[in-house]
């Protein structure tokens, strides 16, 4: 299925995205990292503090969509795959994945690049790569 | 106050994420299709992101000692390159590109509840929670060198 190429709209959410990074640096000293953020609120080991803040950002994501539907009466459109193993495939791997390598595409695709990680450069070309090959392998050699 | 600022965070965060098409998983998967259907949008969504936080991160280490409602920068301060980061980058990319969901936008897209989403939220958080548990079985690797 194709979807609309929108650069602008892209662009400016990105911003959005990168400026709330940057707020939670500035007022709390934390990286923006939603895998980091998420598993810290069931950490065996984190202080109550860092759980509270880490699930209230967690809470401000969920509440973004709820947001959007109000304002413009619609939820946001998506199309979301909906084969179960696949999705259950999918959610164990990426959660399994971000956490044992230290990020995601927040954590290390924009605050480790913005900071000028190498770890995060070698993590994000990582995890595009096998992405790209996987939507590959799954729609062109598997489905195709 | 800090609590506040950062359910703010994570509201502006999931907005970018709606606003910019990063929230729907047929717009993720199209661009790691690059050699079919590509939708090169998402490379924006990053490039918009790092212009921003790469001179807010570094204005913030020039002005600031410490964050204004806490009391130090918690920078991730490891240059190595190990081969956990790399298996764990490795698998994560491999489930991003099966659902199209990153943790972010899945998260932001949990409320929506479509059917695929109410299946991957819990199964990442059951990810995540193994992987908090699962010790770095490339330890015993670099211990030996030493």
């Amino acid at each position: 299925m194709e979807t609309e190429f929108t650069p602008w709209l892209s662009l400016g959410g990105g911003m959005l995205i990168g400026a709330a990074a940057v707020l939670l640096m500035a007022t709390n000293g934390r990286i923006a990292g939603i895998s980091g953020l998420t598993s810290r609120i069931f950490a065996a080991k984190a202080d109550g503090e860092a759980r509270g803040v880490s699930a209230l950002f967690v809470l401000g994501l969920l509440l973004a969509a709820p947001l959007w539907l109000l304002v413009s009466g619609n939820w946001p459109t998506q199309t979301v795959p909906s084969g179960v193993l696949v999705m259950a495939a999918a959610g164990l791997l990426v959660g399994f994945g971000s956490v044992f390598g230290n990020g995601c595409t927040s954590g290390h695709g924009v605050c480790g690049i913005s900071r000028g990680s190498g770890r995060s450069i070698v993590a994000t070309v990582t995890f595009m790569a096998t992405a790209a090959i996987t939507v590959f392998v799954v729609r062109h050699m598997v489905g195709g | 106050m800090k609590q506040v600022f950062a359910l703010l965070s994570g509201l502006i965060f999931g907005l970018g994420l709606i606003i910019s098409g990063m929230s729907d998983p047929a717009k993720v998967l199209n661009f790691l299709d690059v050699f079919g259907t590509w939708d090169p949008s998402l490379a924006f969504v990053m490039g918009g992101a790092i212009a921003v936080t790469a001179p807010g991160f570094a204005l913030l280490r020039r002005k600031r000692a410490t964050p204004f409602y806490d009391t130090k920068f918690r920078i991730p301060d490891r240059s190595d390159i190990d081969p956990k980061l790399m298996t764990g980058s490795g698998i994560f990319g491999v489930g991003w590109g099966l659902g199209g969901f990153c943790p972010g936008p899945a998260l932001t897209a949990l409320p929506i509840a479509a059917t695929g989403t109410l299946i991957f939220v819990p199964f990442m958080l059951i990810g995540m929670w193994f992987a908090q548990r699962t010790p770095d079985p490339f330890s015993t690797l670099k211990t030996g060198e030493a």
